[in-house]
């Protein structure tokens, strides 16, 4: 690290935003991604300006159509075991208890994991599939970016310079999702995905719908509408198909964590184990 | 560039100046002399570095020394209490729970974390809580096995305590055990 790092805490989003303004300026959450790159040299900021002594980020508060609002200094284990998450969003709760280890998920955030765009990234495909809205804030205003247009690449999100990630919106539409994340990775903690797929159907309401996301087999977390669309006509009857059809949709790449056939395979009997179990 | 931060550490109020480049973990082994918390990987994946910050179990070397300016740390050091040991620790030994013993109090410090939100674990939580904490040498049975029992004896301790309060049951928190 540099001799001449420095350090701010700001106390609200707005000096936050008029600290970034600074060239070579980065915000901390929880670390767990900036620092071990920054130690790897990937990353060289000459000043960190840390967001978790700004108060309003620290709550997950209901909003006005029964959704929820989670500020984007909340830690992911705070989400894995919130009360509202459990019965609203219980599909958030999965992906999220996956990420890292729980030590881990004390430091590491919500919004950081989207931040970084990891095409392996957990708590992604659950608000892919819960079609979560990004609330960001930056010196021009405040905007929602939907999460269906975040993800660009690899580390790439729609974010501007300087725009902060304020909080991450579930919409009250989306509440009620059931279902599973199943994911594969070489040891079950502190690995990131070989392939992630999660499979929700909604509850009570009829017609059902489906959700189906993907991670770490394309350059993006997925979201397959095709494949929901699938599973809406037919239901769980239409398994095999919908996973034959997110075998073709999905765009894996060949790793230390597995090989492209690997994953592709994996696609399919994920996807069709999950929808088999919403049957 | 140097910061002045004040925190407490196993109850004990303490000021310095740290380069902002510090992690938690070096200012604890080179600044307090608090030498069980180990560096293993310096990258948060194998737990040998874990102290509570606030309560919460974290990798301290994930943490940068300003971060944890005001706030409350627990070491390893900080669960024993005048030279006697916690149950944890009092179990990890009975159990051979330790051979090499770089990994140890990272484990220890984790299991107690868990133990205060989970005074009777399963073995499955046990696993889950200890995910991020690596042991190259014991296999992990004789951990587990070692939770769980310092789990029981500190749950018939509290009972034995206990008065019916709210408190009742659950185990001494680290916390608790500093205060």
């Amino acid at each position: 690290m540099p001799s001449d790092l420095d350090f701010l805490s700001p106390t609200s989003v707005d000096e936050a935003i008029a600290l970034k303004a600074v060239p070579g300026t980065a915000w901390l959450l929880g670390g767990t991604d900036l620092l071990p790159q920054m130690r790897a040299g990937r990353k060289a900021p000459g000043r960190l300006v840390d967001l978790k002594r700004i108060p309003g980020l620290h709550e997950i508060r209901e909003v006005a159509d029964g959704g929820l609002s989670i500020g984007a200094a909340v830690p992911l284990a705070d989400v894995e075991v919130h009360p509202d998450v459990l019965d609203r969003f219980p599909l958030l709760a999965e992906c999220a208890k996956t990420v890292g280890a729980w030590p881990l998920r004390q430091r590491a955030t919500l919004a950081g994991n989207l931040c970084n765009a990891s095409p392996a990234a957990d708590t992604a495909v659950a608000l892919l599939a819960l079609e979560a809205e990004v609330e960001v804030a930056s010196t021009v205003g405040r905007r929602t970016i939907p999460i269906r247009e975040f993800f660009l690449g690899p580390g790439l999100s729609a974010l501007e310079p300087g725009e902060l990630v304020t909080a991450v919106v579930l919409p009250g539409a989306s509440a009620g999702f059931r279902g599973s994340y199943l994911r594969l990775s070489r040891r079950k903690g502190m690995d990131l995905a070989t392939v992630g797929v999660l499979v929700g159907k909604s509850n009570g309401t009829l017609p059902a719908r489906w959700r189906v996301a993907l991670a770490a087999v394309a350059p993006t977390p997925l979201r397959l509408r095709a494949v929901e669309e699938l599973l809406e006509a037919k239901g769980a009857a239409a398994a095999s198909e919908a996973a034959e059809a997110a075998r073709l949709a999905c765009r894996p790449i060949t790793d230390l964590r597995g090989s492209a056939e690997y994953r592709r395979e994996m696609v399919g009997v994920l996807v069709r184990r999950g929808a088999l179990s919403l049957g | 560039m140097k910061k002045t931060i004040t925190l407490e550490v196993n109850g004990v109020p303490e000021t310095a100046e740290v380069e902002v480049g510090t992690t938690l973990l070096r200012f604890l082994r080179d600044g307090l002399d608090l030498t069980g918390a180990k560096e293993g990987c310096n990258e948060g994946e194998c737990g040998s570095c874990m102290v509570l910050l606030d309560g919460r179990p974290v990798n301290s070397c994930l943490v940068l020394a300003v971060e944890a300016s005001g706030r409350r740390v627990t070491t390893i050091e900080g669960l024993s209490k005048d030279d006697v040991l916690h149950p944890l620790q009092k179990a990890f030994l009975s159990h051979a729970a330790i051979q090499c013993g770089f990994c140890t109090p990272g484990m220890i410090v984790s299991a107690a974390a868990l133990l205060r939100e989970k005074p009777e674990p399963s073995e499955d939580d046990v696993r889950k809580a200890l995910a991020g904490n690596l042991c190259r040498c014991t296999g992990y049975r004789q951990i587990v096995d070692a939770v769980h029992s310092a789990a029981a004896e500190m749950r018939a301790a509290a009972s034995v305590g206990g008065n019916g309060n709210a408190d009742a049951g659950k185990p001494a928190a680290c916390e608790e055990v500093t205060a």
